[in-house]
């Protein structure tokens, strides 16, 4: 079979130690036509250097206007059993924890209606079944709305909302970023499942400032966790981590980026008004340090890759604030924030777009949040200086106009 | 009628008991070893995690295959990592070397934990993509293969995250990764003149253009494009499917480093572009695949501890970067786009090499 195989190129990536993602579509193709056909389209791309998917196509199913991804080949005259090669986003358990059961529930449905591949996970986070019948889209989705999935965001609508691990497995948590997500996600349906926004609106929830979910370079709205107060030192722990080998001064002190740490061998010094909560020394000695113990978020806006003006991280809004159920104080300023979004971005444009070509200034006055110095880098440089029309003194009796 | 608007399953249903009994009370964790994560709670119990590669695309067999291994050794407990990788939770110590010889023998790759290379965040690619300038899994495929033991090792002076996007769409992050892989076009879309005025409207099209290169010729009801101002974005391609831009012997791949989204010690930074252009080289993409490795091992032979690729070069210089790592500069290095000149220098120091 070897030296007469149909796809020459591609059975060369089953070669090699990584796993490899050939093995899973001929896995696949084993019962499904779909499956070969999308394996032997594979390969006629491989040999041309060109991708063989039409562009769009419109597809959904009764209610959502997104979730599902419409997919046709550009060549069903050779590959008929991918003509319609459909994407579901099936909105994953915030945190990515699974059952095996709701795996396996997930696997019935997608050999049922699909081509047996999936992505664990698609980079909006939802799990992904790769490839359908536009006639499958409908009993699928309700089958998997029976079993208790919908599906999440596409298109100018707010996307599948994800979080990291947070306080699910990891002591750096300093907000419960699952149940937030969880939340949001739960609040937010209509958004979610029927574009009404000017483009996509992604939001992100890290607990800590590692950011494990890029909230920082990825979402419009990105949420990490912070605190307030002194970090916790355990002095003994410390004590310890010099012991088996660490280098506390190289280490650790040297390379704090405010140098608010002294270390003398013995006890470990933080002059925490210096410090910026950036996370080094917390990560390298987790047993010995402790964040403060007034927990918040600092809530930033406007992240988003290149496409179309550029690629953005996201700018810092809110400082700090406190993060409780039902977060309703969040919840709030987001609906705020995307109702002048939708009232002034122009088609495809997104929020750092909009605030870039409008202003900060309006923008913080439109959603009514103060100006504070945690917002920027430094202060502007040039003299462009715009002032409101209350500010300036004018005649008496003269109306402005 | 099954319902609408039901959200996702309650994750809380999918938490390991120990991970429910001991949520937000977690105390500190522990790399037992590179893929082994021991978390203690305030407690003393303690969750154990090993974690796993994947290629993301997987078959239904293979998650059952999976779930098989979950339910054997951990209780069907287990979850997914932003960068794709499977981590099998337990709460029985004794379990984590027979669960690690099944996993091995099955040929999942163990690691991605501390200072490693994790695995490759990435998009879809030939596979399931319209706008793709090169495939996604391949090219990831083939420089995992190479860097395979930074995956199972923790040699590495930091975490190293690379992720791969097939165009400048990125549905990845890749503009913050230590090493992206960037699919790039390099000629200008080809407006079809006879199905612009059927599919596209005009309006959108010139507007979706950054550079303004996309004019409209209300005459013959399409557009034109300037090829002086077009940067091979395919944002109007996007929006207007009668102007393909795909070119099976121009398109291909762009190396950016330095970029990371922590703030751990720095702040989150962008990745920038060292290499240009390298060409798509199916099956196994091997200018790809040297380029990274280079990179990757100029970085483990230079960096200080705990210094991540972007923290290095900013310590040593871009000067010292391209000269160590023997990547050409090109004047497609320095930027003309709208923010050009603050990349410019503006001090008279600076490094010979």
């Amino acid at each position: 079979m070897a030296n007469n195989s149909e796809t020459p190129l591609l059975d060369q990536l089953e070669e090699g130690r990584w796993p490899s993602f050939v093995k899973e579509i001929k896995q696949a193709a084993q019962k499904k036509p779909m499956a070969e056909d999308l394996l032997r389209q594979l390969e006629l791309s491989y040999k041309e250097k060109i991708g063989h998917w039409k562009h769009g196509g419109i597809v959904g199913v009764k209610g959502y206007g997104g979730g599902v991804i419409g997919r046709y080949s550009d060549r069903p005259d050779l590959f008929p059993n991918v003509q319609a090669f459909h994407t579901l986003r099936v909105n994953h358990p915030t945190g990515w924890f699974y059952k095996t059961d709701a795996l396996r529930t997930l696997c019935d449905i997608w050999d049922k209606h699909g081509s047996g591949l999936t992505n664990l996970h698609g980079s909006t986070g939802d799990a992904i079944l790769l490839g359908t019948t536009t006639e499958h889209l409908q009993p699928c989705f309700d089958d998997l709305s029976n079993a208790g999935f919908d599906l999440g965001g596409s298109g100018s609508a707010l996307r599948t909302p994800s979080a990291c691990v947070g306080p699910g497995r990891c002591e750096w948590a300093c907000i419960d970023s699952l149940d937030i997500c969880n939340s949001l996600t739960l609040e937010f349906q209509d958004e979610i499942h029927r574009p009404m926004f000017p483009y996509k609106f992604k939001i992100k929830i890290s607990a800590c400032a590692n950011d494990c979910v890029a909230a920082i370079a990825r979402a419009d709205l990105t949420v990490i966790g912070t605190w307030k107060g002194n970090i916790r030192i355990d002095q003994k722990e410390v004590a310890a981590y010099a012991d088996s080998g660490l280098d506390i001064q190289k280490e650790v002190c040297n390379l704090c980026p405010t140098h608010c740490m002294t270390w003398n061998g013995k006890e470990l010094k933080i002059y925490d008004e210096d410090c910026t909560r950036c996370m080094h020394c917390i990560n390298l000695m987790p047993k010995a340090l402790r964040q403060g113990e007034e927990k918040g978020a600092t809530i930033l806006i406007g992240a988003k890759a290149p496409i179309v003006e550029g690629a953005l991280l996201s700018w810092v809004i809110v400082p700090f604030m406190k993060m409780e159920p039902p977060y309703e104080e969040l919840k709030d300023l987001i609906i705020k924030i995307q109702d002048w979004w939708s009232e002034n971005a122009r088609s495809r444009e997104r929020l750092g777009e909009l605030i870039k070509r409008m202003s900060m200034r309006k923008f913080l006055r439109a959603v009514g949040l103060p100006p504070v110095p945690q917002m920027i880098k430094a202060p502007r440089t040039n003299p462009y200086v715009f002032f409101w029309p209350e500010e300036i003194n004018r005649p008496e009796g003269k109306e402005e106009k | 009628m099954p319902p609408t608007d039901i959200g996702p399953p309650d994750y809380k249903t999918m938490l390991h008991p120990v991970i429910k009994s001991n949520y937000g009370k977690w105390r500190y964790h522990e790399i037992l070893k590179p893929g082994v994560l021991k978390h203690v709670a305030e407690s003393g119990e303690a969750i154990y995690t090993v974690r796993a590669g994947s290629p993301r695309l997987l078959s239904t067999d293979r998650i059952r295959e999976i779930c098989d291994i979950a339910d054997k050794y951990c209780d069907g407990y287990l979850r997914f990592t932003s960068r794709n990788n499977i981590e099998f939770l337990l709460d029985d110590p004794r379990k984590i070397d027979s669960l690690i010889d099944e996993l091995e023998t099955k040929n999942y790759p163990i690691g991605g934990t501390g200072h490693s290379i994790s695995n490759v965040v990435h998009t879809q690619g030939w596979v399931h993509c319209h706008t793709p300038a090169t495939d996604a899994s391949g090219p990831v495929k083939a420089v995992m293969d190479e860097l395979y033991d930074y995956f199972t090792e923790m040699k590495l002076p930091a975490h190293v995250r690379i992720a791969l996007a097939c165009c400048l769409n990125m549905c990845g992050a890749v503009h913050c990764s230590d090493i992206a892989i960037l699919g790039i076009h390099r000629t200008v879309p080809k407006p079809d003149n006879s199905l612009v005025p059927n599919l596209c409207e005009i309006p959108t099209t010139v507007a979706s253009c950054p550079t303004g290169a996309v004019r409209g010729d209300m005459k013959n009801k399409t557009v034109i494009v300037d090829e002086d101002k077009c940067m091979y974005c395919g944002n109007c391609y996007t929006v207007c499917p009668a102007m393909p831009i795909a070119d099976p012997s121009n398109d291909g791949i762009s190396i950016w480093v330095g970029g990371k989204v922590s703030n751990a010690r720095s702040a989150p930074m962008f990745s920038k572009l060292v290499i240009p252009y390298l060409p798509n080289n199916p099956p196994r993409w091997p200018e790809v695949v040297q380029a990274v490795k280079n990179i990757v091992e100029v970085y483990a032979a230079n960096a200080r501890k705990h210094e991540r690729l972007g923290e290095w070069i900013e310590r040593v210089g871009w000067e010292r970067f391209f000269t160590l790592t023997g990547i050409p500069f090109t004047d497609k290095h320095i930027d003309d786009f709208d923010m050009a000149i603050e990349t410019f220098r503006t001090s008279a120091q600076f490094k010979w090499r």
